[in-house]
């Protein structure tokens, strides 16, 4: 019998250890052949840890699971939840950069190409180099940390241009708060990025990979390091990737908790030890990138589809979606939620579908508020406009973004001026200090803030022209879009602006 | 997290950095190792850093004092991070944080009288959905109310 108990950090941070321990003494106990195995997460955070019972009736669910409730798992008189693929959740999923996660085991690369692993990877060995670039430009994959830069045109760029080393960097600083897709691909299925890269490195004629992971995910950084030496010992990274000739390798680089280190060219600084100070662009880091190098930077998701796109297709994957956001987008519902987690969908499902038919409302149980998409410099969205259908223009169109794909789901107790002003002192806190309009203008955008609360009317509009300053004039998405959150909460939410102002008259 | 505050020795100052010194872009590796051996960068080993790698001085403090992660003075005994990120804040992670830094008198990045606990704030651990979450000497714990929180920093000897 195989028990299955991920590892993911969000099951460990609700006792999947113990549970685990628990299933180990209880099974020696009764002398049970139990091997127990620590999978990553199905998704379905509400139900963590979610146990799984793999025995002569297939693979069942138990969920959340406590320790004290093991003697009762193992005896059979636990209530399962049935097969996780039966969970409406789950079943309302289109799972393919996900495919794997929580399936198999993370670090068995038998598992891992028995559940159509390296199929992508052997398929591009055996193509031109350009013809890896034309499959993910055909496939419509724009890039997933945000910026929706098409990935195929950047891998271009850097496979035709000469240098004597290329690099392939992987973007793994996921600090949106709401979002965790990247952590829990890397902790649940970390041969796929792996693969990804590996397929990159060799469509573009980079030898050398980076995963610049940061320090707050230390499960990820010990499962990622593992992977990339079980990768080595087979063959899929080294002198030669599955004997093709081609060589590649990589390693993880470990951030140091510096947010604006998400952003490309601050994490290329970053890597060569410098500080973590904004580069302008251009050059493109596809043209002079790490150590001055053409670099293709990506997000992990990105790079984690990849395989896939190889494995069934670029027109299979193209083939899902809405108008120009194409194929799925693992979508983090998180905050005040019954039901959160990670829901991998095609694009265009509106908003209200999510947080109210699949997240299940508030967790409080009192009416939603507000959500706020796309991480800390994503736009506060009111459920007068839960319409949105989620893709990259659309959400564009409401003048706030998708980013990473996190959804922050707010009860009516949040307090949106407060919301503001922490948008703005997250940005002093984290800002790399080398433009002025955010070093400058996110400490002044508090004072504002402040003065709005204490019941002044003229600096309302001193917001909205130092958010127009901010917007217009910063050199990256730090300062450039914390106007988001900031003047999205002010516009739909005037009355946690203006209640203030009457108290204090 | 139990660390030695003594001084760096310059012999082991050394061999970490030359276990790192080979690698491309070695300092933030080379910072890494020395903190978690020492529990913080001791001011001696900046000028033996800049050395190695043929940096100025003042190169690498920048580099120090840019990362929120390197400490130049040793923490607490333990250390706990608490998130205050949106959707932490979204399920009261803001108010927690607000009643642990009063009960221990405290102010972020503090460290109790007695040595024993440091809270510093971390913006997000991944793990939105199921906060207010917090990291306790590296291990995670999510859902953290305040019996839980009371449980922690007793264990931690607060």
């Amino acid at each position: 019998m195989k028990i299955y108990i991920p590892r993911d950090a969000a099951a460990k941070a609700l006792g999947a250890d113990e549970v685990a321990s628990a299933v180990a003494t209880e099974a020696a106990k009764r002398g049970l052949d139990v091997q127990i195995i620590r999978n990553g997460t199905r998704g379905m955070i509400w139900l963590e840890p979610l146990v799984e019972v793999d025995d002569a009736r297939g693979r069942h669910a138990f969920g959340p699971v406590a320790p004290a409730d093991v003697p009762a798992l193992l005896d059979g008189k636990l209530e399962s939840l049935g097969a996780v693929e039966d969970i409406p959740f789950f079943a309302r999923q289109t799972r393919l950069t996900f495919a794997r996660c929580g399936l198999i085991d993370p670090l068995s690369l038998s598992d891992y190409e028995a559940h159509g692993g390296l199929a992508g990877l052997r398929r591009a060995l055996g193509m031109a180099p350009g013809e890896i670039v034309a499959e993910v430009t055909a496939s419509g994959l724009r890039g997933r940390g945000g910026a929706g830069f098409p990935t195929g045109i950047k891998w271009k760029t850097v496979a035709e241009a000469t240098a004597d080393r290329k690099y392939i960097v992987c973007n793994a600083d996921e600090g949106d708060s709401g979002t965790f897709a990247d952590r829990m691909i890397m902790e649940g299925d970390p041969f796929t990025l792996i693969e990804g890269m590996a397929i990159a490195g060799v469509g573009t004629g980079a030898t050398k990979g980076y995963v610049y992971i940061r320090s707050e995910y230390p499960d990820a950084i010990a499962v990622m390091e593992a992977a990339i030496r079980i990768a080595r010992v087979s063959g899929l990274l080294g002198a030669s990737v599955l004997g093709s000739g081609h060589p590649f390798d990589m390693e993880v680089r470990v951030g140091a908790g510096a947010y604006v280190c998400g952003e490309e060219t601050s994490l290329l600084n970053s890597l060569e030890g410098k500080r973590g100070i904004v580069r302008a662009k251009p050059p493109l880091p596809a043209l002079e990138g790490l150590f001055g190098k053409p670099t293709v930077v990506n997000n992990v998701l990105s790079l984690a589809t990849v395989p896939v796109i190889f494995e069934k297709g670029a027109a299979h994957y193209a083939g899902f979606g809405l108008g120009r956001s194409k194929g799925t987008m693992p979508i983090q519902i998180a905050g005040n939620v019954k039901h959160g987690g990670l829901f991998e969908t095609a694009f265009g499902m509106p908003l209200s579908d999510l947080v109210i038919d699949i997240a299940g409302g508030t967790a409080s149980g009192r009416p939603v508020k507000a959500v706020q998409v796309g991480g800390p410099l994503g736009a506060y969205i009111p459920v007068s406009q839960f319409d949105t259908p989620f893709g990259y223009e659309e959400f564009d169109q409401k003048g706030g973004l998708i980013g990473h794909a996190g959804i922050v789901v707010f009860d009516d107790t949040a307090d949106m001026l407060k919301m503001a002003r922490f948008a703005m002192a997250f940005c002093a806190v984290e800002s790399c200090g080398k433009c002025t309009p955010c070093r400058i203008g996110s400490v002044r955008g508090v004072e504002t803030i402040d003065r709005i609360a204490a019941g002044d009317p003229a600096a309302t509009v001193i917001l909205t022209d130092l958010c127009d300053t901010m917007r217009d004039g910063s050199l990256c998405a730090l300062g450039g879009f914390t106007p988001f959150p900031v003047m999205s909460a002010l516009r739909h939410f005037p009355d946690d602006f203006a209640r203030r102002k009457e108290a204090a008259e | 997290m139990s660390h030695s505050t003594a001084e760096a020795p310059q012999g082991d100052l050394s061999a970490l950095i030359s276990e790192h010194s080979g690698g491309e872009g070695p300092l933030l590796p080379i910072l890494h190792a020395i903190q978690a051996a020492y529990g913080h960068i001791p001011q001696a080993a900046i000028p033996v850093i800049a050395d190695a790698l043929n940096l100025t001085k003042a190169e690498v403090h920048g580099v120090v004092t840019f990362y929120h992660d390197f400490r130049e003075k040793p923490a607490g005994r333990h250390v706990i991070k608490l998130c205050r990120a949106e959707a932490c804040q979204s399920v009261g992670g803001a108010e927690l944080g607000e009643r642990v830094l009063a009960r221990l008198g405290l102010d972020w990045g503090g460290t109790t009288a007695n040595g024993a606990v440091t809270v510093e704030p971390v913006y997000c651990l991944g793990l939105c959905a199921c906060g207010p979450a917090a990291m306790v000497d590296g291990k995670v714990v999510g859902r953290v109310d305040d019996a839980r929180m009371a449980k922690i920093l007793t264990e931690a000897g607060a």
